[in-house]
């Protein structure tokens, strides 16, 4: 049962996946028609040069043959060239990608810590810690990343010269080792503070209901009668049952990742997935942006992938054995 | 598709002497079951607070012919006002680095997003109340399908999903709504569709599909009302997430060229150097707009939820 259970999730990924390679297709090849005429306006290309770059970019052909030789590059690994400077986009995404990595990643595992504060609300319900901490979540909530980093840039860098107003380090150091990576947290610190702020709100909101639903449970009268402190019962029986969507919530964000920071990358001009996003989506870039949307995606599906999978571990009732 | 039976008439609840037709007696309940709603909101004081935010800012948006002239915010027309103003009587929120007054665009823009807001919501749910209700109230292969392709829209990226589509259609007000609308029905469909079946096992739905109600009887009349409730809690959720959405989307350049809304302003508040200029006049207003509006939504929409969500009224 355990192995069809993993098989059933891992088909139902691999069509997810199929699904949004045909529908990355069909967006920039049928939805927007674009020819190397409309991809090159303005500049002044020969019939020849035209044939030339329609062959590069895949455009001659039916629409068919298009998406045949499409599938065919993918899997192969290639994604094609861009159109900015005709690099292969495998390596323009690929460079951006430790810096996006990184910066979301600090600022996810730093938004966790909204779990801790959302359980202690959800227990004590309708105390004035809750109503803070609702409050501060929905505020936080409700404010756009962008704007939140146009207010941490103009105060703390612009204004106060605190930190750095952008980029991934000093440009033209040539720091190494501990410098270095203290150059590094000196500029990530503004963007990563903005995206904590910006996802430490919907932690807390989870776990507070999650902490909520358990606590008409029985094992908790239980646990009250045999003496237990209320420390305790929060810890050791109310916590472990609440922690089932916030674990869920947890593997998904980790789909959002790669693409969770395009705004405020955009600002803090951060070298990484979000800033190329920005850049391949007003250039526009169209080989570039499918790139990337095809790995947004991908990522999101193998998230879910894992969360289900996590789930059939942790709670027996999914799943069965 | 069975016969329509004639209306419960017969059955005529009896009120003091007055017959009264079963119709009226639902209405009366309804009329009874909307005044709870608007008691417990009543006792809500973060929901009342949110309600007066919202509608002070809808009057603001809807009177902003009176209070400005639309033709000052023209590229052409910013006579000799100062450029980068600070805030003063004259100006309330300073100008902008053509000479535009602030506040002014400010008052546009509100028109721009709550609009934006607004449709791409109602067009979410609609689309997400269709394939939901329809899922949940056909089954069968009908419900596998669009369950499929709902579960399909659920795993693709919502933000790179919506800007992909920004980009690749042509710039204007309504695209953003579609885009927006057509990018986050999924789980209106889901909460739709769970909520059909739970309402579809009731046994007043057998009661009156025993009597000989046919598909579209039962969905009109006993189903669909039962759901009303959740789509409008549902819709006011959504409103936050269409109007940060809509900021995006015009932060990063995607909106529509010709009119500015509040996710604009701040666009063109960073690439005209405002942040490093130290001008906050430019990009305070639309930022705190957002806030305010989306958190008033978001405070009457979840106070709304717990009243109406027959999974949150127990706690």
């Amino acid at each position: 049962m355990r192995a069809r259970f993993i098989l059933t999730k891992l088909v139902g990924a691999l069509s997810t996946l199929a699904f949004v390679v045909a529908f990355n297709f069909f967006l920039f090849r049928v939805v927007n028609e674009n020819t190397v005429e409309s991809m090159f306006r303005g500049r002044n290309l020969s019939p020849s040069q035209i044939a030339r770059l329609e062959r590069q970019f895949n455009l001659d052909g039916s629409k068919w043959e298009q998406f045949t030789a499409y599938v065919g590059q993918l899997l192969h690994g290639n994604l094609g060239l861009s159109m900015k400077d005709f690099r292969p986009v495998t390596t323009v995404v690929g460079e951006a990608l430790w810096p996006t990595v990184l910066l979301v990643g600090t600022s996810t595992l730093l938004a966790m810590t909204g779990i801790f504060f959302g359980f202690r609300a959800g227990w004590r319900r309708r105390s004035g810690y809750d109503v803070g901490v609702t409050t501060f979540s929905m505020f936080t909530y409700s404010m756009p990343d962008a704007w939140l980093s146009m207010v941490f840039l103009g105060l703390f860098a612009s204004g106060l010269g605190l930190f750095p107003t952008g980029g991934l380090e000093d440009s033209g150091s040539n720091a190494a080792g501990l410098a270095k990576l203290l150059d590094q947290a000196h500029h990530m610190a503004l963007p990563a503070l903005v995206l904590a702020i910006a996802y430490i709100g919907e932690y807390t909101i989870v776990a507070r209901s999650a902490m909520i639903d358990t606590l008409r449970e029985d094992y908790l009268q239980l646990a009250r009668a045999k003496g237990l402190r209320d420390s305790e019962v929060r810890s050791k029986h109310a916590q472990p049952n609440a922690m089932l969507p916030v674990v869920s919530l947890s593997a998904l964000n980790f789909g959002f990742v790669l693409s969770g920071a395009i705004a405020v990358e955009t600002i803090f001009s951060w070298p990484g997935l979000g800033q190329l996003t920005r850049n391949a989506a007003t250039g526009p870039d169209f080989p570039v942006l499918q790139g990337l949307f095809l790995l947004f995606s991908a990522s999101l599906i193998f998230a879910n992938l894992i969360a289900d999978l996590m789930y059939g571990r942790i709670d027996p009732r999914v799943g069965g054995r | 598709m069975s016969e329509r039976i004639p209306e419960a008439e017969a059955t005529s609840p009896v009120i003091g002497s007055v017959p009264r037709s079963g119709r009226a007696v639902a209405w009366d309940r309804r009329r009874a079951s909307a005044a709870g709603v608007w008691r417990g909101l009543r006792n809500d004081r973060l929901a009342m607070v949110g309600l007066v935010v919202l509608v002070l800012f809808a009057l603001l948006a809807f009177a902003a012919p009176w209070l400005s002239d639309e033709s000052s915010l023209s590229a052409a027309n910013t006579g000799d006002n100062p450029i980068w103003a600070p805030p003063s009587w004259e100006f309330l929120f300073g100008t902008d680095h053509l000479g535009h007054s602030v506040a002014a665009q400010f008052l546009w823009g509100s028109r721009i997003s709550l609009f934006v807001g607004l449709m791409a919501t109602l067009l979410q749910i609609g689309i997400g109340s269709l394939i939901g209700l329809t899922a949940g109230f056909f089954g069968g292969w009908v419900d596998s399908v669009l369950m499929r392709l709902t579960d399909w829209f659920l795993v693709v990226p919502f933000l790179p999903l919506a800007i992909v589509l920004a980009a690749v259609l042509e710039r204007g007000l309504w695209t953003i709504i579609l885009v927006i609308g057509i990018t986050s029905w999924p789980s209106t469909a889901r909460l739709l569709r769970a909520q059909v079946l739970t309402v579809r096992q009731r046994l007043y739905v057998d009661r009156a599909r025993s009597l000989g109600a046919g598909r579209l009887h039962l969905m009109r009349r006993h189903i669909l009302p039962n759901v009303t409730p959740l789509i409008l809690a549902s819709t006011t959720l959504a409103v936050p997430i269409s109007i940060l959405t809509e900021t995006t989307l015009s932060f990063l350049g995607l909106g529509d060229p010709t009119s500015t809304s509040w996710g604009g302003m701040l666009n063109s508040a960073k690439d005209n150097s405002a942040i490093s200029g130290g001008r906050w006049w430019a990009y305070m207003p639309p930022g705190l707009g957002i806030v305010f509006v989306v958190l008033a939504v978001t405070l009457f929409g979840r106070a709304l939820e717990e009243i109406l969500d027959p999974r949150l009224r127990q706690r």
